[in-house]
């Protein structure tokens, strides 16, 4: 009856792992930066902290309710940019948002399994337009938050 | 007499394909209804074989379209038992009919012999807690438009109204009462001829939104007493395009317009100003939905032929069956009615630790088609101190093997999440 491969396309180990476990969730001070983003459509939201010195993103953290796949989301991409400089960072958000609006046509490579790590197992969110935003929802705040860190 | 939902599934050609390689289950009907093969024939066959503009041509096509259009307008009539055929307006869904009555209001202020519609700084217009968002955001527009004061009835922890809100809210100061027959969010249906009553009683206007009742509860509007309903075809089984409004004769009469166009006018003068058609036309501006229109009278034939009464009956059935199945799942909590009594085939909830897009995506995966989210009506899951819920709702050809694939989909997104 039901496949589930399917399901392992979309809810993979390491995305309900996150859900479960997230990285770096729950505020803390002191920070250069805090941004709240909503995702209107499902109610999704994230409040997102940053500090930066130097370019570099020294610590982040978060809080937020919605759905496993922006709350797991969040926590991938915070264990990736924390540590990393602003550049890097923006370079992978924008990697993550090209294999987000793929719908499903990306063929994952090692290369993006290297720089992505545990992101890559949101490809087959890609497929699924409706959720494309819950993935994007962290990577956006984090994508403002070190804007107005750095202003 | 018991529907044969075997024989009334066959009507829907939808109901035979399947998702992910699995047979569709749709639980989505109170977002949208699917559609018999004689609503899909009714569109296809105007178009196919006697399709032109209404009204305006005198050409035979004309004559035939015209003829199809009123024809329809003849049907709606008889479905709400409308002393007047004259008092069934078209519109392009149950929003544009709720807008119509909002903007043909905040008109009255400048129309003539129209102030019994006019609202100002004092008046007030009552809504409930439980209104989809197309009869709320009209009329927060009208009161920023006009002045007035935009109020609504509570919602108690159960779902429903609270009762003694009702006479301490709708007073002499309340010119509207809009208020949802059932609601889409939590399927309470809400005791209308209190409310229609407690509106004449202050001399305030009443409005149904009948949106998710049209489909399965007899809308006798002569039995209601209310001043407007209205609802939208998509949910009756009908076409996307077409709603209707209905209105007693007497206020449709001295309501002023709201869109202005063709077909809408008596004579228009460059110098003089324009009079205005009589009620529907006046307020069916423009080339009309002719198709949608037409096919929705096709819908009202079939609901009508498989009997309003039936269909309740089993929308009851299932809702039943379907309240007590969930109910015994651990961890999952109904958000509205949880007796099956004074509700609707639409049930809303949530599961422990799982955010409702999860569920409804991860049941699609097994072909189980639900809505998730807030339903247009957010001030609901406010109310609850929830983000969102997952909604599960019957129509004419749900059966109670559906819900048991619900339940076991239910309970393997719980395991998956466990």
């Amino acid at each position: 009856m039901s496949s589930p491969v399917k399901l392992d396309s979309m809810y993979q180990e390491i995305i309900l792992d996150h859900y479960k476990h997230p990285q770096h969730k729950g505020l803390s001070e002191p920070f250069d930066a805090e941004v709240h983003h909503v995702n209107p459509t499902c109610g999704d939201e994230v409040t997102l902290r940053v500090t930066v010195a130097d370019g570099l993103i020294d610590a982040l953290s978060w809080d937020g309710q919605g759905c496993s796949i922006s709350q797991a989301s969040t926590s991938v991409m915070s264990g990736l940019v924390v540590g990393k400089q602003v550049t890097e960072a923006l370079e992978l958000e924008s990697r993550f948002l090209e294999l987000m609006q793929s719908r499903g046509n990306h063929v994952v490579t090692e290369a993006d399994e290297d720089v992505l790590e545990d992101a890559v197992a949101f490809e087959g969110v890609s497929k699924y337009p409706a959720r494309v935003k819950c993935a994007l929802l962290g990577w956006m705040a984090m994508k403002s938050a070190v804007a107005e860190a750095q202003s | 007499m018991a529907l044969d939902i075997a024989v009334v599934r066959k009507d829907f050609p939808i109901l035979s394909r399947e998702v992910h390689g699995v047979p569709l289950v749709y639980l989505d009907s109170a977002n949208s209804a699917q559609k018999p093969q004689a609503v899909i024939d009714a569109e296809s066959d105007l178009y196919a074989n006697h399709y032109a503009n209404v009204a305006r041509a005198v050409h035979t096509l004309g004559s035939e379209v015209t003829h199809a259009y009123e024809g329809a307008r003849d049907k709606v009539a008889a479905f709400l038992n409308a002393p007047s055929r004259d008092e069934i307006i078209f519109t392009r869904n149950i929003t544009e009919a709720l807008n119509l009555l909002a903007y043909s209001f905040s008109n009255a202020t400048t129309f003539p012999g129209a102030s019994r519609f006019a609202l100002g700084p004092g008046d007030e217009i009552v809504v409930t807690e439980m209104e989809h968002h197309s009869n709320i955001v009209p009329w927060q527009l009208l009161a920023q438009r006009t002045g007035a004061t935009f109020k609504y009835l509570p919602i108690d922890e159960g779902g429903r109204l609270v009762d003694k809100a009702i006479d301490e809210i709708i007073t002499s100061r309340t010119k509207v009462v809009s208020f949802v027959y059932q609601s889409n969010a939590l399927g309470t249906i809400n005791p209308v001829a209190r409310l229609v009553e407690k509106a004449r009683s202050v001399g305030a206007l009443s409005i149904i939104d009948c949106a998710q009742a049209a489909p399965h509860i007899v809308l006798d509007v002569q039995a209601i007493g209310a001043d407007f309903v209205a609802f939208t075809g998509h949910k009756l089984y009908g076409p996307t395009g077409v709603g209707v409004l209905w209105g007693r004769r007497e206020l449709l009469a001295d309501l002023p317009p709201f869109l202005g166009g063709g077909e809408m006018i008596e004579t228009v003068d460059l110098v003089r100003g324009t009079t205005y058609a009589e009620p529907p036309h006046r307020f069916e501006a423009g080339t009309p939905m002719i198709a949608q229109a037409v096919a929705l009278g096709a819908a009202v034939d079939w609901v009508t032929g498989v009997g309003l009464d039936n269909i309740h009956e089993h929308g009851a059935e299932i809702t039943g069956y379907a309240l007590e199945r969930l109910q015994a799942i651990d961890g999952l909590r109904v958000i509205g009615p949880k007796d099956n009594v004074d509700r609707g085939p639409t049930i809303s909830f949530v599961l422990d630790g799982i955010h409702p897009h999860d569920v409804a995506q991860l049941l699609d995966e097994r072909g189980v088609a639900v809505r998730a989210g807030h339903h247009c009506a957010r001030p609901v899951c406010v109310r609850y101190g929830i983000p969102a819920t997952t909604r599960a709702s019957f129509g004419v050809y749900t059966t109670t093997d559906e819900i048991d694939q619900l339940v076991s989909g239910i309970q393997k997104v719980q395991a998956m999440f466990s």
